[in-house]
This record gives structure tokens, C-alpha cells and sequence, in this order.
């Protein structure tokens, strides 16, 4: 019975894999309207954008990471 | 592998995703020392390889015009040696193999972990972690023998109004020890997470009636893990050029 | 989740994560540090020095080449401004001969016109005086003729023709 409540648990954990896709999408595409904006500042800009989306995928992968922990070493 | 089909009837998977990851010595042995040779030294040996390829061999000609090898290596040099500078600013030059050596380990691990059938060190929370404190404890050090207790400013935000600033000063502490949790954990993380998929989509592969949609997906996630392996790398390395910078500069 | 053990590989069960498996830290912590350490001495000592020396000499060169282009260019500006001085110079020269001929050749025309002139004029004189006397002589044949043939014709009308009345008869008809 743990075990399947670890499985749920997992499933739930997996959910904020997406999310953070949102948060990259939400990243990226304000990027690009910035970029589309004012293109001669884009350049500079884009080490933060990897940044940027560095961080908001790294949550994401923390939730996979807790999905993972919950399937494996629960 | 008798047990992991055992498993896998289980799970449904012909073989278990995270069994890529296994440590396992090269010359036969159960035993793991720390000095046993594994998987993990071959692959470590061959990024080495490849590293001393890159560098050493395709420069050897120090052409003033350079072939495409040497221009290579040309590349990553002015690539890292421009991010030390634009973002950790000029006295951080000093520390640019130091930074040269981490992103070009990070870049060959993650590329050769993409080789099928390969092992990924990079995949790895005691090699993350190790790298990521060896970071930490490198700007620590840096900050308090460049700036002395100033360095401790770092977490005093002067800017704050006066009441705000114990509570800022307990966030900013926490977030500083937190950096090489998530510097490390982000790598391996993604590295990991990148490769378990493919393997699980692979494994889906073993159902003739999914196998057309998860050879799809796997070439999917193959192209995206390429692009990972490269954007980790910079990560890990702009953001140690970033903490690098706290400690020389740190004006907050 | 004892069946994702791996325990027909080896004697030691392994944990179904690798990635926390404790016995598995120590080896990989140790070979990434030899790892380092040996990309690092590689690094340092040989390939960034190497190529850093590289991209100095390569600049060094660019800048030397930048710089004699610069003064072969500098140079050709000279080249070209002496050459334009000197073409100039040559069209000036290359006028002034031309003025110079063109006034010789005006001068010799002028005196050839004038000599040519002179020598008209001569023979247009000498011919007039010419044509003049051919008239004299024709007006005193024709006053001759005319005398004869009034003095003939007054014989054959069977008078006597007088000389002196004749004449003045002819005279005063060829005045009129």
C-alpha cells in the first residue's frame, strides 16, 4: 500500500515536470518578444535567457527528481 | 541481468531505465573501491582524451592561420575566455583554466554520455556534487581572501531599509549555501532525467505496435539531449563565472 | 522494490537509483578528481598558453599587416598625387607647345597671305595696264577703219572727201 501511495505520490511530483515547461516557454517567449522588439540588444542578452531557462528547468527537473526519489528510494 | 527481467515483467519494461547508470568495474571483481577501475574512469579517461585531442593535438601546429582543428579549439577558448570576462570581470582571468577545465569536462562527459551504450559520468550526484563544491568552496575561499570580513557584505543587503535586512540577510545566507545544491543537482539532474526518458521510450520500443512512435520519440529526445548536454555545460560555467564575480565584487 | 535489485550481476545488491548508491561515491569522486587534476595541469601547461601565444601572434600580425597597409597606402597616395602633378605638368607643357606652333604657323600664314597678296595685286595691275592698251589700240583701229570708210564711202557717192571734215565727222560720233 506504501508503495502504490509512492507510485501516486511520483505521478503528482511528475506533474510539475510540465509546469516547468511552461516556465520555459514563459521564459523563451518573452525573450523573443523582447528580441523582436529591440533586435540589436538581443545578442547580449542571450546568456541570460540560458540562464533564465536554466533556472526554470532546473525546478522542473527537482519535481522529476522528487517523482524519481518517490519510485526508487521511498 | 536474470533479476531485471524478473523486474521488468513487473514493470511492464524489457530492461529498467536507470540501469545505464551502474557503476561497474572493468576487469571483473564485485568489490568497488575507491581506486577500482570502473566504467566511470574509462569514460573520464576518454573525455580526457578527447579534451587533449581538442587542445593540445589540434593546436599543435600554431598556425597563424589556423586549420579547422586548431580553430576549434581557437573557439572554445575565446568562447570561455569571453564569458570569464564579460561576466566575472577582468581580475577573474586568473581563474580561467581553472573554469576552462570544468566546462570542457562538463561539455565531453555530457557529448559522450550521448554515445548509445556509453556511460554518462556526468549523470552522477557524487561527480556533480563534487564539482559544484569544489566551486563553492573555490569562491568562498576567493571572497574572504580578497575581501576580508567585506566579504560578508554579500548577505548584508545596504540598500534594504534598516528592518528588512536581518530577514534578507537569512534569506541571502540560505540561498548561498543552497547554490551548490541546485548548481549540481541541475546538471545531473538533466543529464539524467534526459537519458532515463530515452531509455524509457526505448524500452516502449519492445511493443511492435508503439515501436514506430517511440523511435520517433527517442530520435526527439536525442536531438534535445544534444542541445542539453551543451546548455548544461554553459550553465554550470556562467554560473560559476557568476558566483566568481560575488566573490570579487561583492557589492550587493 | 526488491525485484529492481541487480543481484545476479554482482554479490552486493545495488540500489535502484545507481545515482544513490553509497558504494559507487567514492570511486567516482576519486576518478573525477584525477579527471581534474589531470585536465587542469593538461590545460594550464600546455593548451591555453599555446593557444593564448597564438592568438597574440596572430593579432601582433594583424596589427603589423594593418599597419604596412596603411603605409602602402599612404604610399600609393603619393604615387598617385606625383603622378597627377606630373601629368599636369605635361598638359601644361603639351599647351604651351601648341600655343607656341599654333603662333609660328599663324605667323608664317599671315606673311605667305601677304606676300601672295602683293603678287596679285602686281599682275592684277600689270593686266589692267595690258587691257588698257589692247583698248587704245582697238579705239584708234576702230577711228582709222572709220576715217577709211567715210572717206571711201564719200568717194563712191562722188564727193570729195575732205580729210579734216571726216575726221571731226568720226570724232564726234565715237564721243557720243
Amino acid at each position: 500500500m506504501e508503495g502504490e501511495l509512492a507510485h501516486i505520490g511520483a505521478g503528482l511530483a511528475g506533474l510539475g515536470t510540465g509546469l516547468a515547461a511552461l516556465g520555459v516557454g514563459n521564459v523563451a517567449a518573452n525573450f523573443l518578444a523582447g528580441a523582436l522588439r529591440n533586435p540589436s540588444a538581443a545578442a547580449s542578452q542571450t546568456a541570460t535567457l540560458f540562464i533564465g531557462i536554466a533556472f526554470a528547468e532546473a525546478l522542473g527537473i527537482f519535481s522529476f527528481l522528487v517523482a524519481l526519489l518517490l519510485m526508487f528510494a521511498v | 541481468m536474470a533479476s531485471e527481467a524478473q523486474g521488468a515483467k513487473e514493470g511492464g519494461l524489457e530492461f529498467h531505465p536507470m540501469d545505464q547508470f551502474i557503476v561497474k568495474p572493468l576487469f571483473g571483481g564485485d568489490e568497488i573501491a575507491w581506486y577500482t577501475i570502473t566504467n566511470v574512469t574509462l569514460w573520464m579517461a576518454l573525455a580526457v582524451a578527447g579534451i587533449i585531442a581538442m587542445m593540445v593535438i589540434g593546436t599543435s601546429r600554431r598556425a597563424i592561420i589556423p586549420s579547422r582543428s586548431q580553430s576549434i579549439g581557437e573557439l572554445a577558448y575565446g568562447f570561455i575566455y569571453k564569458m570569464v570576462e564579460d561576466v566575472a570581470g577582468k581580475d577573474a582571468v586568473k581563474f580561467f583554466p581553472y573554469i576552462m577545465t570544468l566546462f570542457l569536462f562538463i561539455v565531453f562527459a555530457n557529448f559522450l554520455g550521448l554515445i548509445p551504450m556509453s556511460f554518462t559520468t556526468t549523470s552522477h550526484f557524487a561527480v556533480t556534487i563534487t564539482l559544484a563544491l569544489l566551486v563553492f568552496v573555490t569562491v568562498t575561499v576567493v571572497g574572504f581572501v580578497k575581501n576580508g570580513t567585506a566579504f560578508l557584505g554579500l548577505f548584508w543587503v545596504s540598500s534594504a531599509p534598516l528592518a528588512l535586512r536581518p530577514i534578507l540577510a537569512i534569506i541571502e545566507v540560505i540561498s548561498y549555501f543552497v547554490r551548490p545544491v541546485s548548481h549540481s543537482i541541475r546538471l545531473a539532474g538533466n543529464v539524467m532525467a534526459g537519458h532515463a526518458v530515452i531509455k524509457v521510450f526505448a524500452g516502449f520500443a519492445a511493443l511492435a505496435v508503439v515501436s514506430p512512435l517511440s523511435i520517433v520519440a527517442i530520435t526527439a529526445m536525442y536531438g534535445l539531449e544534444v542541445l542539453v548536454a551543451f546548455i548544461q555545460a554553459y550553465v554550470f560555467t556562467i554560473l560559476t563565472c557568476v558566483y566568481l564575480k560575488d566573490a570579487l565584487h561583492p557589492s550587493h | 522494490m526488491a525485484t529492481n535489485t541487480n543481484a545476479a550481476e554482482s554479490a552486493y545488491s545495488v540500489h535502484p537509483m545507481p545515482q544513490l548508491e553509497p558504494s559507487f561515491w567514492g570511486n567516482q569522486v576519486f576518478w573525477l578528481l584525477v579527471t581534474l587534476v589531470v585536465i587542469y595541469f593538461v590545460l594550464s601547461r600546455i593548451a591555453l598558453p599555446r593557444i593564448a601565444a597564438v592568438l597574440a601572434e596572430r593579432q601582433g600580425t594583424i596589427t603589423n599587416d594593418i599597419a604596412k597597409a596603411e603605409e602602402l597606402k599612404a604610399k600609393a597616395v603619393e604615387a598617385e598625387e606625383a603622378y597627377n602633378k606630373a601629368l599636369a605638368d605635361a598638359r601644361a607643357e603639351a599647351q604651351r607647345i601648341a600655343a607656341e606652333t599654333k603662333a609660328a604657323m599663324q605667323a608664317d600664314l599671315d606673311a605667305a597671305t601677304a606676300k601672295a597678296d602683293a603678287e596679285i595685286a602686281g599682275k592684277l595691275a600689270e593686266s589692267e595696264k595690258a587691257i588698257a592698251e589692247i583698248r587704245a589700240n582697238a579705239v584708234a583701229s576702230v577711228e582709222a577703219v572709220a576715217k577709211d570708210t567715210a572717206a571711201e564711202l564719200i568717194t563712191a557717192l562722188g564727193g570729195e572727201a575732205d580729210a579734216k571734215d571726216v575726221d571731226a565727222a568720226v570724232a564726234a560720233r565715237m564721243k557720243g
